[in-house]
């Protein structure tokens, strides 16, 4: 591979960090600009590479790896697999959305713009760096290093209650994060010397061992994504935070946990992810019930988003521990999908609060009649939340359940009250708040503005597109997710019906 | 044990010396003083600062003393540098000049010269943080006429020399009689620097008189512990009480006993629990470029005189040693970690994260049953790592200061962050580094140490310092948010503007701290090549 395509459009972000952060404090728009202006390069920049991405190429491409610590086996090596390819992209398109919808909000922070647009460049790089890294202390660096601009966005608004929630979230991620650097210097020792990822998964280890390091990885994770009940510090952190850094937090940030159960536990400790997987399934079920059921009783609107996300995420690790190809196929489908689908409810949320200055739900009320621009655009990202066929998640909801069911059958079928519970919190939370009398308080509300339908017309699509034409996507993922599938050494149950169904019954996992 | 016995032991020892009738003929220990010159150099300057005391007039003392001593120091890593290819014991047996010292000798200049520069940027003008005559009464009518002449205690200088001079001798020191020579060298000058603050006079020598106590009664177990294994090697020479081990075959309480009061001297000096108590308390008391001088320099110096105690002398014996080092690194890491969350004071709070990181330097040498090379290359590296952040983040807790001089208490550091944002940001970076966050050359040193804990079989203690790390970074972060995400008080603390002795201090700081973040591999492969110990 000649040219470094994943160290350059990490570097872009980067180096408009450097530039954002040099600018005077008295030019805000031009820091918002320039801020635009780099994801954009970012996002092209992937376009052009993901494009050349040969689907049934090597599990890697764009590979590149350099020597960094050889005292330690630590290489500077990047790569990505299909998996990793797809989450990147839904990554860098987020990305100039985000910093768009959040032109006008990060006016309101507590410190001046460029820093709060310098944070959250910064971050682009580092999460790059997370779904492109090879070796798995880089991984570890980029996995730690993404806390420490995170926590400031969290903090941003400079409440007391902010602070608080800032605290929390460092506090889970670097107690998740301490435990996996104890797992990572074990995996070195055991794995014999190497950090590279392609030298560890064929690595022997011991059983024992494999269960301990299993759970050092798997709590980092855990707190990451976060499965139940290492959830509580996401409803805190959702609302505290600037709208714009909750979408990031929980389009982004969270699917680490959930990619890193596929890549990096599954991967490389398959006979302990066997081992642990009746805990895993328990926990990830309770979580799809325990999720919709509280963010059927939330009145702020961001908690309860942070609730329907706890249980979206319990349907996606039961996913990726079902071990059959529709399952971790969905699985990955639905993280991209949840980062889309979740990030055009909170940016509508986030253009109600910027409107009303409230997140309480009951503050709102009949938004439909003064706003329709935005109560249609809340509609069809509530759908989407609610897996409604014809957009995005139904699609990959529907393989999480169906790849879970052929092999446990249930906890698919109690994970499948997850979907009924879903039309209820969202049904009644677009009920609240944009049907019936126009409430006194919204009363002469603008609709969206130009910046706003730009914000939220991508969003619209690409929902609407992955609903009805989920395979480009399908199709860069399945060769990752069947390699995966062989590293666990698991083959999808053969189907109980007669044998000439069989081809029609994977979603193309061998394709 | 009754004393008969352990006298009747002491005699069967010294029985083969009696029974000579001619003393045997005392040699003349060949010196190879280029091997000492670092020593030589700093001692050396360190006398010829008592005699600029004593006949430069006043009005010039302290920038000839501060031109001297940093010259001094720099002369001295110049020599260490050009002593890299030796690895030779000499004087007779006494001092060890092998990788590992020559390493620590390094560090320990390093760090002290960024002391140093503290030192120079505080021992005079309005804002000195040492008293005008220590002498004086706090309080009394001599104190103010002391302040009012404007008298300056340079004697400082030549002091903080003559402590270098002992952290430079404590870890090359080859056999006992040496080792306590170095540490009474080392620990002397500090005694009296605690008690020299120019506020908080009371705190200070109260620190000064808690320390020098404490010193005192470590010391007495340092040379009982010596007498008992003279008793047991009939020599006080590490490769003579290594040879003794091996040729015996069943375990003394003579040398049981001698090692572990042996032990809790080093361990006190190091601040490792439960012989940390004096650490806070000191550390608050003394003027705070002493701090910085003591929480880099004697630990450096104390843990490499430990590694070779050990390692050289009692690594026959590293399986009755290695539980009582894996109980005082776990108690350590948990003291500093937990009791460091309560703490309200800036330079309290960086004493218990000094135990904390003993504690975790501990995890290497826990995590060695025979002396691996790796247990020890992963603490000296550590050993670096940790002096420059030191030094650095004390740095920034001089500049911070109100009316009363430096602003301690944690609630004065509320805001920092909006009025000055560079000293705050750097200080965050300190902290960050202190925590093991990437990009810092603390999360190198962490993996370090427990890299080598784990491959010497010791997986348990990097759990527990793991769980300590997290719990220091409460704390840590606790000091972030204060910064940055409160609004300042009215009457908030002020940043002094930092003179070019400080900025020097912080930026060698800075800058060692995120060069060995990003790129450690250099220092590794000299802290690989610096051991093992010659034997």
């Amino acid at each position: 591979m000649s040219f470094p395509w994943l160290t350059v459009i990490g570097a872009i972000p980067l180096a408009g960090t450097a530039v954002i952060a040099a600018l005077p404090n008295d030019k805000p728009k031009l820091a918002k600009q320039t801020a635009l202006g780099t994801t954009l390069v970012t996002l092209v920049l992937t376009i052009a590479m993901a494009v050349q991405f040969a689907p049934h190429g090597d599990r890697f491409q764009f590979t590149q790896t350099v020597s960094w610590i050889p005292a330690f086996g630590v290489n500077y090596a990047l790569g990505v697999d299909g998996i990793a390819l797809v989450l990147l992209l839904m990554t860098v398109v987020l990305w100039p959305i985000v910093i768009l919808a959040s032109w006008d909000e990060c006016e309101n922070t507590k410190r001046s713009v460029k820093t709060f647009l310098a944070l959250m460049v910064s971050m682009e790089t580092v999460l790059i760096g997370v779904f492109a890294s090879t070796d798995i202390f880089l991984f570890y660096v980029c996995f730690e290093a993404m806390l420490i601009p995170m926590y400031f966005i969290i903090g941003a608004a400079g409440t007391p209650k902010s602070s608080y929630a800032s605290m929390k979230f460092l506090l889970y991620s670097l107690l998740g994060g301490l435990l996996m650097l104890a797992a990572v210097i074990a995996l070195y020792v055991v794995g014999g010397h190497s950090f590279l990822y392609t030298a560890l998964e064929h690595a022997h280890m011991p059983v024992n061992d494999q269960r301990w390091l299993f759970l050092g990885f798997f709590f980092a994770f855990a707190v990451k994504a976060p499965l139940w009940p290492f959830h509580t510090w996401l409803p805190d952190s959702a609302a505290e935070s600037p709208v714009g850094g909750t979408v990031l937090l929980v389009g982004v940030l969270d699917k680490v946990g959930t990619f890193g159960f596929l890549r990096y536990c599954l991967g490389l400790f398959p006979e302990a992810s066997h081992w642990f997987t009746p805990v895993v399934l328990v926990l990830a079920v309770v979580g799809v019930i325990y999720g919709a059921l509280q963010a059927i009783g939330q009145k702020d609107l961001l908690r309860l988003i942070a609730y329907v996300s706890v249980s979206h995420f319990g349907l996606i690790t039961l996913g990726v521990f079902a071990f059959t190809s529709q399952g971790q196929s969905g699985a990955t489908l639905y993280m991209v999908n949840h980062g889309f689908s979740t990030g055009a409810l909170l940016m509508v949320i986030g253009f109600m609060i910027a409107r009303r200055r409230s997140r309480g739900i009951n503050d709102f009320g009949g938004m439909q009649k003064v706003a329709p621009v935005l109560a249609g655009t809340f509609l069809v990202a509530c759908l989407s939340g609610l897996a409604l066929p014809g957009l995005n998640t139904f699609v990959s909801e529907f393989l999480v359940l169906v790849g879970t069911f052929t092999r446990y059958k249930v906890a698919a079928g109690i994970a499948t009250i997850g979907i009924i519970l879903a039309s209820i919190y969202m049904l009644v939370l677009y009920q609240r708040t944009m049907t019936g009398p126009v409430a006194p308080s919204v009363d002469g509300t603008t609709d969206l503005s130009l910046r706003e339908k730009l914000v939220i017309a991508p969003m619209v699509a690409i929902i609407v597109f992955l609903g009805f034409y989920p395979r480009p996507i399908l199709d860069v993922i399945n060769p990752a997710v069947s390699a995966t599938l062989q590293q666990t050494g698991n083959s999808d149950p053969p189907p109980v019906v007669p044998a000439n169904a069989a081809s029609t019954n994977t979603a193309g996992g061998s394709s | 044990m009754s004393l008969a016995t352990v006298m009747g032991q002491l005699t069967a020892g010294l029985a083969p010396r009696a029974a000579d009738n001619t003393p045997p003929p005392f040699p003349t220990p060949h010196i190879d003083y280029r091997a000492l010159l670092p020593m030589l150099i700093v001692g050396g300057v360190a006398a010829v600062g008592v005699l600029v005391e004593a006949l430069v007039p006043r009005a010039r003392r302290a920038i000839t003393q501060t031109v001297l001593s940093l010259a001094g120091l720099v002369a001295a890593l110049i020599a260490v540098v050009s002593n890299t290819s030796i690895r030779n014991i000499t004087a007779g047996g006494a001092i060890s000049v092998d990788g590992p010292t020559l390493f620590i000798q390094g560090t320990v200049i390093a760090v002290s010269i960024g002391a140093m520069l503290l030192i120079a940027d505080r021992s005079f003008g309005r804002d000195a943080d040492f008293a005008a005559q220590a002498a004086d009464v706090p309080g009394s009518a001599a104190e103010q006429a002391s302040v009012r002449a404007g008298f300056v205690h340079t004697e400082v200088f030549p002091l903080t020399l003559f402590a270098v001079t002992g952290m430079l001798l404590f870890p090359a020191a080859n056999d006992l009689i040496t080792m306590f020579v170095g540490l009474e060298v080392l620990s002397l000058p500090l005694y009296l620097l605690v008690g020299m603050a120019r506020r908080r006079r009371l705190l200070s020598q109260e620190a000064a008189v808690k320390y020098f106590l404490l010193g005192a009664f470590s010391s007495a177990f340092f040379v009982y512990g010596m007498a008992l294994v003279y008793g047991y090697a009939n020599s006080v020479k590490f490769s003579d009480i290594a040879t003794a081990l091996s040729a015996s075959t069943h375990g003394d309480p003579l040398l049981i006993v001698g090692l572990a009061l042996l032990g809790i001297a080093l361990i006190f000096k190091l601040s490792g629990a439960p012989f940390h108590w004096w650490t806070p308390d000191v550390y608050q008391g003394a003027p705070t470029p002493i701090t910085a001088f003591m929480a880099s320099g004697t630990k450096i110096a104390a843990f490499g005189a430990l590694l070779r105690v050990l390692f050289v002398a009692f690594g026959g014996l590293s399986w009755d040693w290695r539980p009582v080092i894996w109980g005082v690194a776990i108690v350590t890491m948990v003291v500093g970690a937990v009791v460091g969350v309560t703490q309200t004071d800036v330079k309290r709070l960086l004493a218990y994260s000094s135990i904390a990181h003993a504690g975790f330097l501990l995890t290497a040498v826990g995590g060695a049953t025979v002396a691996t090379a790796d247990s020890e290359s992963s603490v000296l590296f550590y050993l670096v790592a940790y002096g420059f952040m030191t030094i650095g983040a004390f740095a920034i807790v001089m500049l911070v200061r109100d009316a009363d001089g430096e602003a301690n208490h944690l609630s004065r550091w509320v805001g920092l962050g909006r009025r000055s944002p560079l000293i705050a940001g750097i200080f965050a970076f300190f902290l960050l580094a202190f925590a093991g966050l990437p990009p810092t050359s603390g999360l190198w040193a962490k993996v370090a140490v427990f890299k080598a804990a784990y491959e010497g079989g010791a997986a348990p203690l990097v759990i527990v310092g793991m769980l300590a790390s997290a719990v220091t970074a409460y704390y840590y972060v606790r000091i972030i948010v204060l910064m940055f995400f409160q609004e300042p008080a009215v009457d908030g603390p002020t940043v002094a503007a930092p003179t070019v002795f400080t900025s020097a201090a912080v930026v060698i700081g800075v800058a060692a701290t995120l060069v060995l973040g990003i790129a450690p591999q250099p220092l590794l492969d000299l802290a690989g090549k610096a051991v093992p110990f010659l034997r």
